[in-house]
């Protein structure tokens, strides 16, 4: 295989401008935040305005960089020393990166000018645009940073924006706990991902991506692997993959244009960057590769399974979200091919996907807020743009040939089975699983009976909602197409993650694909029967022993209950005992000594002058003594 | 002496400007308290005396943009070189926001020459009298304090000691409140400088007999080639490190520091406790390793010894004070003792510069948060002036919370926690501390800080988590140029912790070619 084209240094141009896709919502995020309420009745449109910007000039960048050779597009440049002979802040503007930036800035506007309407009632408007913005320059510092360091600095920024919007609504318990919660899993994987940093500093004596990844073969295969595994549990807590996944369900209680942007478009697939971005690595170390690729199988079927029990539209959009990212995960583990299409699944995903969360916030814009779909039913005739569009992204999702997912997601089982069958056809599997669980939630959610709330009113969003959705939804239709055919995508990727040997070719008609059809196809006839033709109870039936296992998210939380919660607080309860009894004896006691000190000293300094006379002549004799002894030795 | 001619001195004047620009707006203020009215004084000396210490600064960076000279001007008896540029830019800056917090009627006594609680004073006051002096005194100070850390020869420099120090006498006593306080400070200082003067220029005497000469480099040439005068010599050296020393408030000479400070107006204290320090770093770092260089194995131990009595007896001792402004007198006891651990790490030519520059950057640093915090001080008030007394601090989170943030933050920024300009001082000083061997003086500086920050942290706990007082101080609406000083002094510690690089690159070319000798 053909290895990635060489970092060049830039300057000039749009590309020497393009931090300025960072600063921009930056500015935005810290001018809401500090000008306070005075910024309330604007607040939103400087945030709309600066996000747009931003994509203005991602797609400035975009151009240029079309502009040159391929082997030429990898362009870094410093903006400014940051901690000096460890790490810069530079930008690093690749196809690789500039594909995120595109996608971060694109749909981060539509969802920001969603927001406006979406949010229109909430009397806090400012400081969600403050901290959307906040969010985009953090997520655009993790894609365009040149260095683990930078990269880090946005991961965790975009954490800290994933906790302050998951926890908007502080008020409702619910949302602080998830918030929390969301916060202290991501603690277990930025762990994770700084051992990484420490070690790559270590072992190649440098954090810049243009050095270490060509140094990677210098490297121990233990340490790579070691160096691939702390990666991936970086990548596992950010993109709730298995075992650090259970608080993507929960972090459905932020409001629902966040869900789309940061819980489903965007931050979640920060880990799958990771692993792509950090490529040279794993191709030298194929058992972090292969652990890679066994996560992301069983987190996509354990998504798709949690899917099939969620009665919460949010919950059940989450479950697909991290199955999806397990089919990413997937692709992130298979080389250059698998990394090709698991960017591409990753694009066409944030459309198609944003677009679902949020045709479900209009859904529930229309339903008072309610997000359970055993209340819905029979919404099509009622709201027809936000019903036509959401069943386009469900379409996308399924794989329904010609639209997006379609293409993307086909080519990573392709490219899986090839590499490893098992694998591959358990990915076969939950495709299957998926075109039943999201047929449940259109079925439940636009057919059937109406099974509405007495005071419902469902009416159709305003345009600042539905024109996003319309946008979204041309995305999920043609998207995928566009970047898989003639492998576009992978000519594109080349220069940033390396060229395979022999292009793949896309075939329409295969095993794989048409048993995946098959699957799905039987999936979403099994959903009509049960969900659709059938009537479906208000109340959630008690179901059988699987139904309520996949409803308490496979016991996630019971497990990490079980193995750490209580466990860690007894070893709280004990240190702190040890610490009443044994460390604050002692620091209490040597504060009390110094305090002594302290007090018998002070008599020293008694306010006469005399004393005060006295006590420099002393210090004069000692000194004078002490170099006479020291001159003299 | 038929048929000599006598040469006339050349004399840089370029060089010299910002130290005569500040000479000569002084001598225009004394003129001033001579021949305006009474009512114009203010409203011309206040402008005259900014003027003066913005022009000075102007200079000071024209002359430093120019290259740095490598001889010492005025026939070799000032040294205008990298140190002393920076020095001159950080005491002037320093010095400007001071002004601003001298320009509060509050702080200064109506006539000082009323006795206290006298019917003259009552008098005075009502008539709405100022004692304007203060601006030129400030000035006079201003110069001396130029003039001691560039001067290149001990006569000079003894000279810039006296014309920094008397004003300052004059200055701690002219407080408004509290008068008896503010003149047994006045006269403490002045007793205990005088007989510190003593001392050096008793070392200066035993010096001149060593080596024949008072110039700097004189001196040190000499100790390479004069022999059998060591008792001369270390007695000397001993004696003028006892008057440095008794400057920057080194263990055991450090008695005077909590008394006048705490007597002195506030608006003086945070003159003298940032501007003060700064150049008798800058005089004593010249004396030793200009003069005394190749002597460092001799004094260094000496240097240990003091440099660890005083951080020990700054933060231990910082631990039961009750009054705020005794509290940070100790605290500066404390910092002097850090910077000693950098004055002690030389070494090679590179690990001085590093250590130079060390310095230089924390007295940078520590200049601005201390003028800062004295102003807050200047704003906590009740019915008897500033509430010094730590007791009437509580809760003040609760009345003020931003002014408390604003002081929590520079006691963070004295305790030297990370992302405030503090961390970055002592990060530098220790570091350079390390290179020069010095690892056991950085434990106990290490030590001392972590004793240090129990009681900055004491007073931030006390301002937030304590109920406050019923009848509690009230926060004085601040004129503009204290919420100036406040504010500026508050960007300068967080710019310096979180972008320190400028700062310190500059420091690094200040300290790039060391002294000139």
């Amino acid at each position: 295989m053909e290895s990635p084209a060489e970092i060049i240094p830039h300057s000039g141009g749009v590309i020497g401008v393009s931090w300025l896709m960072i600063a921009l919502p930056l500015i935005g995020a810290a001018v809401l935040l500090l000008g306070g309420r005075r910024t309330d009745r604007w607040g939103h449109l400087l945030g709309v305005a600066m996000s747009l910007a931003s994509f203005v000039v991602a797609v400035a960048s975009f151009m240029e960089l079309l502009g040159l050779d391929p082997e030429q597009r990898r362009r870094a440049y410093e903006l400014y020393q940051f901690i000096p002979g460890v790490a810069d802040m530079g930008i690093l503007i690749d196809p690789l990166s500039i594909s995120f930036a595109l996608l971060i800035t694109g749909v981060g506007s539509l969802i920001h000018i969603y927001s406006i309407g979406y949010m229109s009632h909430d009397p806090d408007r400012r400081r969600f645009f403050a901290y959307l913005n906040l969010f985009v320059a953090a997520m655009l510092l993790l894609v365009l940073s040149d260095n683990y360091v930078g990269l880090f600095i946005g991961w965790e920024g975009v954490g800290l924006a994933s906790y302050l919007l998951i926890g908007f609504w502080q008020f409702k318990p619910s949302a602080a706990v998830a918030a929390k919660k969301a916060f202290i899993v991501n603690r277990v994987g930025d762990f994770g991902l700084l051992i990484a940093i420490f070690t790559v500093w270590t072992t190649f004596g440098s954090v810049a991506f243009g050095e270490v990844f060509g140094k990677a073969g210098e490297a121990s295969q233990n340490t790579l692997t070691a160096i691939g595994l702390l990666l991936l549990l970086g990548a596992c807590g950010k993109s709730a993959q298995l075992p650090l996944q259970s608080w993507l369900l929960d972090a459905m209680e932020g409001p629902t244009p966040v869900s789309a942007l940061i819980h489903a478009a965007t931050m979640v697939t920060a880990g799958v960057y990771l692993v792509v971005r950090s490529g040279a690595f794993f191709e030298a170390a194929p058992t972090a590769q292969l652990v890679v690729t066994i996560v992301g199988v069983a987190t996509l079927l354990a998504g798709a399974i949690i899917g099939c029990a969620k009665d919460d539209i949010k919950k059940g959009l989450a479950g697909s979200t991290m199955s999806q990212i397990g089919y990413m995960m997937l692709g992130a583990g298979l080389g250059p091919v698998g990394y090709t299409f698991a960017i591409a699944h990753l694009i066409t995903h944030g459309f198609f996907k944003a677009n679902m969360f949020l045709g479900a916030g209009s859904v529930m814009h229309g339903m008072n807020d309610e997000v359970d779909m055993r209340k819905y039913g029979g919404l099509f005739p009622v709201m027809r743009i936000t019903a036509i569009t959401f069943i386009i992204g469900y379409l996308a999702i399924i794989g329904f040939p010609l639209l997006s997912g379609y293409f993307t997601k086909d080519g990573i089982i392709e490219t899986a089975i090839e590499h490893n069958a098992i694998l591959g056809w358990l990915a076969v599997v939950g495709a299957g699983i998926t075109g039943f669980y999201m047929s449940r939630m259109v079925f439940m959610t636009f057919f059937g009976k109406r099974r509405w709330a007495d005071d419902a009113h469902p009416h159709e969003s305003p345009a600042v909602m539905t024109v996003p959705l319309i946008i979204l939804s041309i995305g999920s239709i043609f998207l995928g197409g566009f970047l898989v055919l003639d492998n576009r995508f992978m000519q594109f990727l080349a220069p940033a993650v390396g060229r395979p040997e022999e292009l793949p070719v896309f075939h329409f008609v295969s095993p794989a694909g048409l048993a995946t059809l098959a699957l799905v196809a039987v999936g979403a006839v099994f959903a009509w029967f049960r969900y659709g033709a059938a009537e479906v109870p208000r109340v959630a039936p008690r179901g059988s022993f699987l139904t309520t296992f996949a409803r308490r998210d496979l016991y996630g939380d019971a497990l990490n209950e079980a193995l750490f919660m209580r466990p860690g607080q007894w070893l709280t309860r004990i240190a702190v005992f040890f610490d009443n009894r044994g460390i604050d004896g002692l620091v209490n006691g040597l504060a009390a000594a110094i305090g002594g000190t302290s007090g018998r000293l002070r008599r020293v300094q008694t306010g006469y002058v005399r004393s005060y006379a006295l006590s420099i002549l002393f210090g004069a004799a000692v000194v004078v003594g002490a170099l006479l002894y020291v001159g003299n030795m | 002496m038929n048929g000599t001619t006598i040469t006339a001195p050349t004399i840089e004047y370029a060089l010299l400007s910002p130290m005569l620009i500040v000479f000569g707006a002084a001598i225009i203020g004394v003129l001033v308290e001579a021949f305006a009215p009474r009512y114009l004084r203010k409203s011309i000396q206040m402008p005259l005396t900014l003027l003066a210490l913005l022009g000075a600064f102007v200079t000071t960076v024209l002359a430093a943009s120019n290259g740095l000279p490598t001889t010492a001007a005025a026939m070799g008896a000032v040294a205008v070189d990298g140190p002393s540029l920076f020095i001159w830019g950080i005491i002037l800056i320093l010095a400007f926001i001071s002004a601003l917090l001298i320009n509060d009627d509050e702080q200064f006594v109506a006539q000082a020459a009323a006795v206290p609680g006298s019917v003259d004073e009552e008098e005075a006051v009502r008539s709405g009298f100022a004692q304007t002096e203060v601006y030129p005194l400030l000035l006079f100070a201003v110069g001396g304090m130029l003039l001691f850390p560039a001067s290149n020869d001990l006569l000079v420099m003894f000279v810039a000691l006296e014309v920094m120090s008397l004003p300052l006498y004059l200055l701690c006593g002219l407080a408004r409140r509290r008068r008896l306080l503010s003149q047994e400070a006045s006269v403490k200082y002045f007793l205990l400088g005088a007989f510190s003067s003593a001392f050096f220029l008793y070392g200066m005497a035993l010096l001149y007999g060593y080596a024949g000469s008072v110039d700097l480099k004189a001196i040190s040439a000499a100790l390479g080639s004069v022999s059998g005068q060591d008792t001369l010599l270390f007695v000397g050296v001993a004696m003028l490190a006892v008057g440095l020393l008794f400057k920057i408030g080194a263990a055991p000479f450090q008695a005077w520091k909590p008394d006048v400070y705490q007597g002195a107006p506030t608006a003086v204290t945070a003159l003298m406790a940032s501007t003060v320090l700064v150049a008798a770093f800058g005089a004593l770092l010249r004396v030793f390793w200009v003069a005394l260089g190749n002597l460092d194995w001799d004094w260094r131990p000496l240097m240990w010894g003091v440099a660890i009595l005083t951080m020990i007896v700054g933060a231990v001792l910082a631990i039961t004070q009750t009054d705020i402004k005794r509290m940070l007198a100790y605290s500066s006891i404390a910092h002097a003792g850090f910077l000693l651990t950098g004055v002690i790490a030389t070494g090679t030519a590179e690990q001085n510069s590093s250590a130079l520059s060390a310095i230089l950057f924390y007295l940078a640093a520590y200049g601005f948060t201390t003028v800062g915090a004295f102003a807050v001080v200047t704003m906590v008030r009740d019915a008897g002036g500033e509430a010094g007394h730590l007791s009437r601090w509580a809760g003040l989170g609760k009345r003020a919370p931003v002014l408390a943030g604003i002081f929590a933050f520079f006691l963070l920024a004295f305790a030297g926690i990370p992302l405030t300009s503090g961390f970055f001082g002592k990060y530098a000083v220790f570091t350079a501390a390390v290179g020069g061997g010095a690892l056991p003086l950085v434990v106990v500086g290490v030590v001392s800080s972590a004793i240090a920050a129990f009681f900055y942290v004491r007073v931030i706990v006390l301002m937030f988590f304590n109920e406050p007082a019923a009848d509690g101080p009230t926060i004085a609406a601040p004129s503009v140029g204290t919420s100036a000083v406040v504010a500026l002094a508050a960007a300068a510690t967080v710019v310096l912790g979180v972008f320190p690089q400028p700062v310190l690159t500059l420091a690094d070319q200040a300290a790039s070619a060391l002294f000139i000798r």
